[in-house]
């Protein structure tokens, strides 16, 4: 026990300070940031499973999270009839061409020797799918973006329940986990870094202006939910009981009826809010759990092992028969996987699905952030990291705005600078971010929750 | 006729234009090389340091026209450059002396630095939006063409216009002057020699004789310059947006990475590489086939390979074909 002091107390510190903000603020505002808090942990432990565990450096963290996103949209919304009719089949036939591309690369390259013909054949290949692809895809797609633009212009998705999405999120990031591996995991630690950056950057590109699939900027709104709606919870009289029964000390000092009618309509409305994002909060825990307690027993078995001494030291691990260029694909594909499931998570919980705000500071950096604050290569503090830095990437504006008040507090209302700094208290948040790393890889280089080796 | 037509129609929307946005890749380019070649890391913060250097010079641009200083048919901010170029300078080599020395000293691998400079991009951003703020900002003044279409017209007769921005001859100009001007500090003098042999091997270099802190202080002035004159002359061609600039650094690394990074040489003609390529490869060539080919050939489509829509990916991607097929770049650097 005593090993997991730091661990608890840690935790501790970082549920009072969301019950404080839930009573300082408000219960919904603490809720919303625990939510996010449970997302950013998955997708730090995801980035935690490569660069802890193995080392590797994985800067795309992004574009899994938008196909985690995608996928929830691919799986949850209705078919859409009419745009199938239009143009499904010719986008069959050109996810068969692709197929067709790929199989024949991969005969290619595995007949034909290393040379400069083979690069021509495959250049061919290449160029001649592509304008197959262009011939049968354009019109289609033309098609498919026409069939009211304003309410679909896409395929829309398979229509199953929104939670199967988190599991097909996972897959869809390991499928492109598994591409860029192949690709660019031989190189160096900071070329990888750029490289996984600009891929996740083509990724988004994609899912950005293929309309046809994602509807692009017009954004997919109104998602199905696995919880309740708040309305429909405002409506039903089990809860409205349950309200009146919680509050039942608050409402009995109100007299007039009419007037306790009204407190209970507002108690109700802002309950049903709070209820839903508890039941989303619960959702989370569940998936933060299971793969806390995986993440865990892989960490110290013997694949854990192998892949802490393939991070220390690939050429000796090597040397012990250890296949290092598998390994690092396996768990680069599992790292991935686990963030996708978190992209599909945050549409979940946003009912909408925005590629426009899949933004490199937001979904790459600020997660490094927390793997870095919270510590590489241990679970536990990957998911304080997540906590922690998203508790202050929402709580730093607020306290930016109270210190600023505060220390211009002298100056009048009109002064030019205390309006310039009061406007711009939102970008304190960045300035919080870039200074806690600093401090956090000059001081604490190992984070807040260093790794631990259990020696057996 | 038609002949000539279509080359100036090339001229117009791809030549002219890509030669100006390579070359603000290209200072941005060598920026980034430099910093690699001798510091030895990655740096994250170059977008936002460009915009650092920029955003002096708006603020400078601003504070002059309120002086009704300027400088006739060219930008006002060519004025300023040299006083945000200072800050730029200043500013790096507190960012050096307070983050980046530490690891340097500690010889920390490059993926810590790597990581610092994600601190340091971070901090500069939110430097950078606290001041100016996070909007658009126009600072061109002057003279906005050289060439008119219309005028061009006139004067050839030809259908097609040929249009020359201030802004791009200036940025083409004043970047082969301060790219000859670097080659040759790098290749005559002592100095610039020193940082070559800095970058090439650092124990031998310290071996005979030369400062490391002057060789690193050194670069961190060269860096400043170029950020800073890359940044405004970005900022004049387009406008200056710090989430802009933060996005350019994107393809300023594909540059950096496809020219062989390390090299300057390299990065500078990389940068015309990137340009050329996301040009070339998103422009829709309807018009040009129509004046070369006779009217029964004429194309229906917009011949455009890509839509502009993927104009960033154009360049990433030949990023990623770079890096599959030729690790060290287009002109040998350093092995990956």
């Amino acid at each position: 026990m005593r090993q997991y002091a730091n661990v608890i107390t840690a935790y501790t510190i970082m549920i009072i300070l969301i019950i404080l903000v839930g009573v300082f603020q408000s219960w919904n505002v603490a809720l919303s940031i625990l939510n996010f808090c449970l997302i950013s942990a998955v997708m730090t432990m995801g980035a935690n499973i490569q660069w802890g565990y193995a080392g590797l450096i994985n800067f795309g963290i992004m574009g899994y999270t938008a196909l985690g996103g995608l996928a929830a949209v691919l799986i949850s919304v209705a078919p859409v009839q009419e745009a199938w009719a239009v143009g499904g089949l010719d986008m069959i036939i050109c996810a068969g061409i692709i197929v067709v591309m790929v199989l024949s690369i991969r005969y290619v390259l595995k007949k034909i020797e290393k040379s400069k013909k083979r690069n021509y054949i495959i250049a061919a290949i290449i160029i001649f799918g592509l304008m197959l692809l262009r011939v049968i895809a354009g019109p289609a797609t033309e098609h498919i973006e026409a069939v009211d633009p304003a309410k679909t212009g896409f395929l829309g998705g398979l229509g199953m329940p929104i939670l199967f999405s988190w599991i097909v999120g996972a897959f869809f990031a390991g499928g492109l986990a598994y591409i860029v591996g192949k690709v660019a995991l031989g190189l160096r630690a900071d070329y990888l870094a750029i490289a996984t950056l600009l891929i996740s950057e083509i990724v988004i590109a994609v899912i950005k202006h293929e309309d046809w699939l994602s509807r692009g900027v017009k954004n997919v709104i109104g998602l199905k939910r696995p919880v309740p709606y708040e309305v429909d919870l405002q409506n039903s009289s089990w809860f409205i009981d349950l309200v009146e029964k919680l509050h039942s000390g608050k409402l009995k000092l109100i007299n007039s009826l009419a007037e306790r009618q009204d407190v209970l309509n507002q108690l109700v409305i802002e309950s049903s809010s709070v209820y839903v994002k508890l039941c989303l909060a619960g959702l989370f825990f569940i998936v933060v759990i299971i793969l806390l307690i995986i993440t865990q027993k892989a960490l110290y078995s013997p694949w854990g092992r192998m892949m802490r001494a393939i991070r220390d030291n690939d050429e000796a691990a090597n040397a012990m028969g250890k296949n290092v260029v598998k390994e690092h694909l396996l768990i680069f594909i599992l790292g991935s996987a686990v963030v996708g499931i978190a992209g599909a998570m945050m549409v979940t919980h946003d009912g909408l699905f925005t590629p426009g705000s899949y933004r490199p500071m937001r979904y790459t950096f600020l997660i490094w952030v927390m793997v870095i604050v919270g510590g590489s290569g241990n679970n536990f503090g990957a998911i304080l990291g997540g906590f922690v830095v998203w508790f202050l990437w929402v709580e730093a504006a607020p306290i930016a705005l109270f210190l600023i008040n505060f220390f211009t507090s002298h100056l009048p209302e009109t002064n030019a600078l205390k309006i310039h700094l009061i406007n711009s208290a939102p970008y304190f948040r960045f300035l919080t971010m870039g200074i806690g790393l600093l401090l956090i890889m000059r001081y604490r280089p190992k984070g807040i929750l260093p790794e631990k080796i259990i020696k057996q | 006729m038609d002949f000539i037509n279509a080359i100036i129609l090339l001229l117009n929307y791809i030549i002219v234009p890509a030669l100006s946005y390579g070359s603000q890749l290209a200072l941005g380019a060598i920026f980034v090389t430099l910093i690699y070649g001798i510091l030895r890391f990655a740096n994250f913060a170059t977008g936002d340091m460009m915009a650092f250097g920029t955003m002096f010079a708006v603020l400078l641009t601003w504070y002059f026209q309120s002086l009704g200083i300027n400088l006739g048919v060219l930008p006002t901010a060519l004025l300023t450059i040299p006083f945000a170029v200072i800050m730029m300078i200043l500013y790096m080599l507190i960012i050096d002396k307070l983050v980046f020395r530490y690891y340097r000293i500690k010889k920390s691998p490059p993926v810590q630095l790597a990581m610092v400079s994600i601190g340091v991009l971070f901090v500069t951003q939110a430097i950078v939006r606290i001041i100016i703020g996070p909007f658009d900002r126009r600072f061109f003044d002057g003279e906005k063409f050289i060439l008119k279409a219309v005028e061009f017209k006139e004067m050839t007769g030809l259908n097609e216009g040929l249009t020359v921005k201030t802004t791009q001859v200036i940025t083409i100009v004043i970047t082969v002057i301060v790219v000859s001007l670097l080659f040759w500090f790098l290749n005559k003098t002592k100095t610039g020699k020193s940082m070559r042999a800095y970058s090439d091997n650092e124990d031998l270099a310290l071996l005979s004789g030369i400062d490391p802190n002057k060789v690193v202080m050194i670069t961190w002035m060269i860096a400043g310059v170029l950020a800073t004159i890359g940044g405004v002359l970005y900022g004049l061609d387009k406008s200056f947006k710090p989430f802009v600039y933060f996005n350019n650094m994107l393809p300023i690394f594909a540059a950096a990475i496809v020219g062989g990074i390390g090299n300057p040489f390299g990065a500078f003609l990389g940068g015309y590489v990137i340009a050329f390529a996301e040009i070339f490869i998103t422009y829709a060539y309807k018009k040009f086939f129509m004046y070369l080919l006779p009217e029964s050939l004429e194309p229906d489509s917009l011949m455009q390979l890509l839509s502009t829509d993927y104009k960033f990916a154009v360049s990433f991607s030949i990023l990623v074909i770079v890096l599959l097929f030729r690790p060290t770049g287009i002109f040998k650097g350093k092995v990956l």
